[in-house]
C-alpha cells in the first residue's frame, strides 16, 4: 500500500489482544512469558550472591525468604514456565540448528532426553 | 552499510536458551522447591559448603555464566515481545534490556571476585 491519506472510513483491524484469538498464539506468548521468569530467577540468584558476600546471616537470611510459601509458590510457577522453554526449545531445535542428516523427532528426542539426564544426575549427585 | 549488534546478542539469546533448557528446570526445582521443603539436604545449600564451592575458579565462572546468560536470554525474549503486546518501538529499549543484562553480569562477576 502506498503512502498517504488513508481512505476515509478505512477499516483497521484492531490487534488488542491478537495472540487470545488462537490456540497457537497463546502457546506462543506462554513460551515467550517464561522469558520473565527465567530473568527473575537470575535475579533471585544474582540477589542470593550478593546476600552471600555479606556473610553467612545474612545469607541465611535470603534462604530464609525463599523458604516462605511464596517464594516456594513462584518457584513452582517458574518451574513449569521454564520447564515449557526447554520443551519448546527442543521442539523447534531441527530447525534452528544447522541441518544435520537426523530426521527432525530425533533431534527433539535427544534434547529432551539430555535434559531427563542432566536433572536426574544432578538429583542424584545432591541426594 | 552500518553492521548489526544482533548477531552477538542473538548469540548469547541461543546459549542462554540451550543453558537454561538442560539446567534450568533441575536448578529451580532444587534452589527454590527441594531444599527450602526440606526435600533434600538443607546443608546442600549452606552458606558453608556454597563457599567451599565457589573457591574453585570454575565453580565461580560457572556461576558467572548462569546468572549472565539466563539474563541475556530473557531480556532478549522480553525486548522482542514488546513488539508482540502492540507498544510503540522505543529507540533506548535495547539499551535498557541488554544494558540490565551486562550490569547483572557485571555485578555477578564483582561479587564473585570479592567472595
Amino acid at each position: 500500500m502506498s503512502a498517504g491519506r488513508p481512505a476515509p472510513r478505512a477499516y483497521v483491524r484492531p490487534m488488542r489482544g491478537w495472540w487470545r484469538r488462537n490456540p497457537y498464539f497463546v502457546r506462543y506468548m506462554l513460551r515467550e512469558a517464561s522469558a520473565l521468569w527465567l530473568t527473575a530467577y537470575a535475579l533471585t540468584l544474582l540477589w542470593g550472591l550478593w546476600r552471600l558476600s555479606q556473610g553467612p546471616a545474612a545469607y541465611e537470611a535470603w534462604r530464609a525468604t525463599l523458604a516462605t510459601p511464596l517464594a516456594i509458590g513462584l518457584h513452582a510457577v517458574g518451574l513449569g514456565f521454564v520447564a515449557y522453554h526447554a520443551w519448546t526449545w527442543f521442539r523447534v531445535m531441527p530447525k534452528t540448528l544447522p541441518p544435520l542428516p537426523l530426521p527432525a523427532r530425533a533431534i527433539t528426542a535427544a534434547g529432551l532426553a539430555a535434559t531427563g539426564l542432566l536433572t536426574l544426575l544432578v538429583l542424584a549427585w545432591l541426594r | 552499510m552500518k553492521r548489526s549488534h544482533e548477531p552477538v546478542f542473538w548469540a548469547l539469546f541461543g546459549a542462554g536458551g540451550m543453558l537454561s533448557a538442560l539446567l534450568g528446570p533441575v536448578l529451580i526445582l532444587v534452589t527454590g522447591i527441594a531444599v527450602p521443603l526440606g526435600w533434600l539436604d538443607p546443608d546442600t545449600l549452606s552458606a558453608v559448603r556454597l563457599q567451599a564451592a565457589l573457591a574453585h575458579p570454575l565453580a565461580r565462572l560457572g556461576l558467572l555464566g548462569l546468572i549472565s546468560l539466563f539474563m541475556f536470554h530473557g531480556c532478549h525474549r522480553l525486548l522482542h515481545s514488546l513488539h508482540d503486546l502492540g507498544l510503540p518501538r522505543w529507540r533506548w529499549a535495547p539499551w535498557l534490556f541488554y544494558g540490565a543484562a551486562l550490569l547483572a553480569t557485571l555485578a555477578a562477576a564483582a561479587l564473585l571476585l570479592s567472595l
